[in-house]
């Protein structure tokens, strides 16, 4: 697992490098009470990832991503997008931005926002047009194209901020809470669509505090807490660490002698029973359902959740706090 | 004008249309329309005047009226409805977005200008029945009332990129009034003395002069307008407003979008 400040191997270029951002504001009357919304925040993605900044409200994702749009400015730090300083213009000409909770010139249509945005990033007039209806197809609202924004849903709207993101076809998009507003099926769509642009090559980076959405879509997250970050890695090394522990399933409504004097934790729930054991026990277990003559369901080894690791690492948070205080 | 400026422009320019700001040309048709038959009737002799003050002291104020109540929400309701972060994370610098809003509304205000300098010749028409050569000055008046709303974009808008819509009306507001006095004020400054004269005479060589740009009474006494001062007003036109849109490009491109 990677850790804050983590490094690249050499000649791999980094969709983005962000290489010590730091927010502080001067809060109070006077202006003169710091209030640290970023501590110093060293992080790498690479091309064609998906990468989920994970954190729970007020955690800093906003400020960072307003940060790397060149919304907000930075105490100290810089950053690197697509290998170039990320204030250049170029730079922006090749990234996409959903705003959380977006918000559009309501008296536009949805055709007439997407051709401005097309003009505002440099699409040539001859392929606007072309790339408005691919993309008004793509996200769904070809039918309301002629329909001015201040009579859209919230998840329309959503879905006409994912399109203008996605409009001039760039390399790097970061999505800022795509999945909010959305009921279950726009979620799944937005999620198809993530996992489409990942195919197509473009890198995604997007902040959530909806944990099953990164589960189920990023190769590698990072997890921030109160402006500071506390872990990076890759999903599959978060959650692939078994415990040794399995889960085992059979069907009765009773719990075994043999199982219980094994010490297994058992719950039983309608005509099917649940247990979790020791992996060294695991043979024996089955020995004592065989022998019961009961019909084993399934036998699973036990990982840890992405959500068990981002409450670990709140929780260290608090602790390590409270040590101090 | 590159791409994006006018791209911004156009959408501002748009959103005064469908935000129904030149409906306020059927408010000034009405009024101009009222005001030339009522005077066609009470006045003898002096219809033209009449009618040509009434003309253009509404057409400057009622393009003064949208320049302010438009141009304090350029930058700030932007900011405000969170519109303005899906344009600055494309390839648009702060300073094309401040200039593209400001060339949508002076736009805006010259089209309205446009009807309403129609409207203007319409009702001269109707109470006189023939156009005299000296209502050409008309068009000079016209066209310093439209350097005079150049100032007052510039100035709203420079208000709107630090300050709230309210805070940004009243300032704008009392800078016109205050400018529209700037004559009186540096006469003031010249019975004054010490630090008085000199603070009074920074003060009144700061506010935009408005007086100058003010030909209404003349034109409608038919004087004639000397090229001199028209060069004068455009020069000073154009370098008060450039000064002050510069003013809002270097603090919107300083300002934190939170």
């Amino acid at each position: 697992m990677r850790v804050a400040g983590a490094l690249l191997a050499p000649f791999t270029m980094s969709a983005i490098e962000i290489i010590g951002l730091e927010k502080t504001y001067m809060v109070g009357f006077w202006h003169k009470r710091p209030k640290h919304a970023l501590q110093p925040l060293h992080l790498a993605v690479e091309e064609g990832e998906i990468f989920g900044f994970l954190g729970p409200n007020g955690a800093g994702k906003t400020t960072t991503l307003k940060m790397l749009m060149g919304l907000v400015f930075p105490t100290s730090g810089s950053a690197r997008i697509l290998g170039r300083d990320w204030m250049e213009p170029e730079v922006k000409a090749q990234i996409g931005f959903l705003p959380e909770q977006p918000y559009f010139y309501d008296y536009l249509t949805a055709h007439e926002l997407l051709d401005y945005y097309g003009q505002l990033s440099g699409v040539p007039a001859k392929d606007r047009k072309r790339r408005i209806e691919e993309v008004l197809q793509r996200v769904g609202l070809t039918e309301v194209k002629g329909v001015q924004l201040r009579k859209f849903s919230k998840g329309m709207l959503q879905r006409a901020g994912i399109a203008q993101a996605i409009l001039h076809k760039p390399k790097l998009v970061f999505f800022d809470e795509p999945m909010s507003g959305l009921d279950p099926l726009g979620r799944r769509e937005v999620r198809d669509l993530m996992e489409q642009l990942k195919q197509e090559g473009t890198s995604v980076f997007f902040s959530t505090h909806i944990l099953s959405d990164a589960e189920a879509l990023c190769d590698r997250v990072a997890i921030i807490h109160k402006g500071e970050l506390r872990g990076v890695g890759a999903v599959d090394e978060l959650t692939s660490n078994v415990q040794g522990k399995v889960e085992i399933i059979w069907q009765s409504t009773q719990v075994p002698a043999s199982m219980k004097a094994m010490g297994a934790e058992c719950r039983v729930s309608g005509d099917k029973v649940r247990a979790v054991i020791s992996e060294r026990q695991q043979d024996a277990a089955i020995d004592a359902l065989r022998r019961e003559r009961i019909r084993l369901i399934s036998i699973t080894p036990l990982r840890t959740s992405l959500e068990a690791y981002f409450v670990e690492k709140l929780q260290h948070s608090q602790t390590t706090a409270g040590t101090l205080a | 004008m590159n791409a994006r400026i006018y791209s911004i422009a156009s959408n501002t320019f748009r959103e005064a249309v469908r935000d129904r700001v030149l409906y306020n040309l059927i408010a000034f048709a009405l009024l101009l329309s009222g005001g030339a038959i009522f005077v066609g009737q009470i006045s003898i002799g002096i219809e033209r005047l009449v009618v040509v003050n009434l003309g253009l002291t509404a057409v400057s104020l009622f393009g003064i009226v949208i320049a302010i109540f438009i141009g304090i929400g350029l930058v700030s309701k932007e900011i405000e409805k969170r519109t303005l972060y899906t344009v600055l994370s494309r390839p648009v610098r702060r300073w094309e977005f401040v200039v593209g809003k400001f060339f949508g509304l002076a736009g805006t205000l010259a089209v309205n200008t446009f009807f309403m300098a129609i409207g203007v010749f319409g009702a001269l028409l109707y109470v006189a029945h023939k156009f005299a050569a000296s209502d050409a000055f008309i068009l000079v008046a016209l066209y310093f009332i439209i350097l005079e709303f150049l100032i007052v974009c510039a100035i709203a808008l420079l208000f709107s990129s630090f300050s709230s819509p309210l805070l940004s009306a009243v300032f704008a507001f009392s800078l016109f009034i205050v400018g529209s006095f700037a004559d009186d004020l540096r006469g003031f400054a010249s019975l004054t003395h010490g630090i008085t004269r000199w603070f009074v005479t920074a003060a009144a060589y700061l506010v935009p002069n408005f007086s100058a740009l003010n030909v209404i009474s003349a034109v409608a006494h038919q004087q004639p307008i000397a090229a001199q001062l028209i060069l004068q007003n455009t020069f000073y036109a154009l370098f008060y407003t450039a000064m002050t849109l510069s003013g809002a490009v270097l603090i919107f491109e300083r300002r934190n979008l939170k």
